[in-house]
């Protein structure tokens, strides 16, 4: 008995050879973690593995589906008939509201023409359903069901019926992920509502909050102020809202305000998502002019292919800054 | 014969079991408190059958299953379950004869280290410090344990499995 024990578990001193398994293993998930880390390598892998990665999730998102469905299922039936009354309210509402709108958007329209503007107001978007799946606590991820196959990218923005909700970070052939606005790694250009100014909303480090460190000491902030995405950046396209803020105070350094704000999308309780599939107006300097050709027999032809794709982009962006800032201003000079 | 392979499945059901639990989501207020699934229920196999199932190659694979499935960074989870494999074999003789309130306060041990390891690995990734409620989910695995514990023993001694 004795010397069975010492063979298979020594009670006290393990043998040399299983801590050099030990960090053998270690060694081997460091580089991983380190290639990983530099060159995305996961990503590529969970392409590769989709075929067993997304039945997993979607198996993985069946009990909370179910009990969506069980929640459907054994719902009062005043608790649905209030639901119904109350959406049907908000539906009359803005409906009310689009149909004013109507006629201001085709004014709109027609004095974006005449200053010869791109910019529209309609969405192009798809609509995408959420998979319960937990991607680990104070992660700020969630999984849509569309990806590459329907034409999903990195780097679009996702929203629902209140706000912006993230954008896309990594896809999968059927479907993606989305960093919300609250992540600490994440931050949207905002504009506040009231006053016009400019400036950046981070993601909290503590919870379901936005930050915005860096106010100038002198702006006008007040709790209450909606936030709305500037469109600078060049990722999120202009006007959406974004949160509310809660609270506004000087911030560590005492060099800048910080303010607080609550995200206006439903960021826990979305079911339902939109991922937009415009872009917003090129903003900003025009992209970096390609260095002219030396060679004599080729400069024509990437001369005049240089020349076209830097001559579109340019005038819509020129013009598109002055309009939407100063409008009043230039409409009584044209 | 088929015994020998129905207790291998039933090893690897377990762990499949365990990858799914911690993938499920739980209501938004108690997502904080959710227990590591896949750290629970190797340990129960390193202490029921030793290096004869849980290898440190075992625990390597399973993280990187994991890892694959939360889409962290590649290698975290696996570093981890290694560690956590490795010192609950080293201490599989003493652990296995601990009375149970010995076991989950060695258990809480474990994972409160567990926990540490992923802040450093968090840390060197360049990511955020977590809020202070992110380290209860140690203690919830922790009470979690004599229950898992009893649950899988009974379970495998009535199916007589190995």
């Amino acid at each position: 008995m004795p010397l069975a024990r010492e063979e298979s578990s020594p009670l006290f001193a393990g043998t040399a050879a299983g801590t050099l398994r030990l960090i053998f293993y270690l060694a081997l998930a460091m580089v991983l973690m380190v290639l990983d880390h530099r060159n995305g390598w996961l990503w590529r892998l969970r392409y590769a593995t989709s075929i067993v990665v997304e039945p997993v999730y979607r198996l993985a998102s069946l009990p909370a589906d179910g009990f969506h469905a069980l929640g459907v299922a054994f719902a009062d039936r005043r608790l649905l008939t209030e639901q119904n009354q109350r959406l049907r309210e908000d539906l009359l509402l803005a409906n009310a509201k689009l149909n004013r709108m109507a006629a201001v958007a085709e004014q709109n329209q027609r004095l974006k023409e005449l200053l010869d503007t791109q910019h529209s107001l309609e969405l192009h978007v798809q609509m995408a359903r959420v998979i319960g799946v937990d991607m680990g606590a104070y992660r700020h991820r969630m999984m849509i069901n569309l990806g590459a196959r329907d034409g999903i990218k990195a780097g679009q923005p996702v929203i629902d019926a209140r706000g912006v909700v993230g954008q896309i970070v990594d896809v999968l052939p059927n479907s993606a992920e989305v960093m919300l606005v609250t992540d600490p790694d994440h931050a949207v250009p905002v504009m506040i509502q009231r006053t016009g100014l400019r400036t950046i909303a981070y993601g909290s480090r503590n919870g379901q909050q936005l930050s915005l460190p860096n106010i100038p000491m002198a702006a006008d902030v007040q709790a209450g102020d909606k936030l709305l995405t500037s469109g600078l950046g060049g990722r999120f396209p202009q006007g959406f809202p974004v949160g509310e803020v809660i609270s506004v105070g000087p911030s560590a350094t005492g060099m800048f305000l910080e303010a607080h704000a609550e995200p206006t999308a439903d960021l826990d309780r979305a079911d339902e998502v939109l991922v937009l599939h415009d872009l917003p107006e090129p903003a900003g300097p025009p992209p970096p002019v390609t260095p002219a050709g030396p060679p004599a027999s080729e400069a024509p032809a990437p001369a005049s292919t240089a020349a076209l794709p830097r001559a579109t982009p340019t005038t819509p962006a020129s013009p598109a800054k002055p309009a939407t800032v100063a409008q009043p201003a230039g409409t009584p000079s044209t | 014969m088929s015994r020998q392979r129905l207790s291998f499945w039933w090893f690897v059901g377990t762990l499949i079991a365990a990858l799914m639990l911690m993938l499920v989501p739980l209501p938004h207020v108690l997502e904080a408190f959710k227990p590591y699934w896949p750290a629970l229920v190797l340990l129960y196999w390193a202490l029921e059958s030793g290096e004869q199932r849980v290898t440190l190659g075992l625990a390597f694979i399973f993280g990187l299953c994991s890892d694959l499935l939360t889409g962290v960074l590649l290698g975290e989870q696996a570093l981890r379950l290694c560690v956590l494999a490795f010192i609950a074999l080293r201490f599989r003789s003493r652990l296995r004869f601990f009375p149970m309130w010995q076991q989950t306060l060695a258990v809480l041990a474990l994972l409160v280290n567990d926990r540490f390891l992923l802040l450093v690995v968090r840390a060197f990734a360049g990511e955020s410090t977590p809020p202070a409620l992110w380290w209860a989910s140690p203690f919830v695995s922790a009470a979690l344990w004599p229950f898992l514990f009893l649950l899988l023993d009974d379970l495998r001694m009535r199916l007589r499995l190995q």
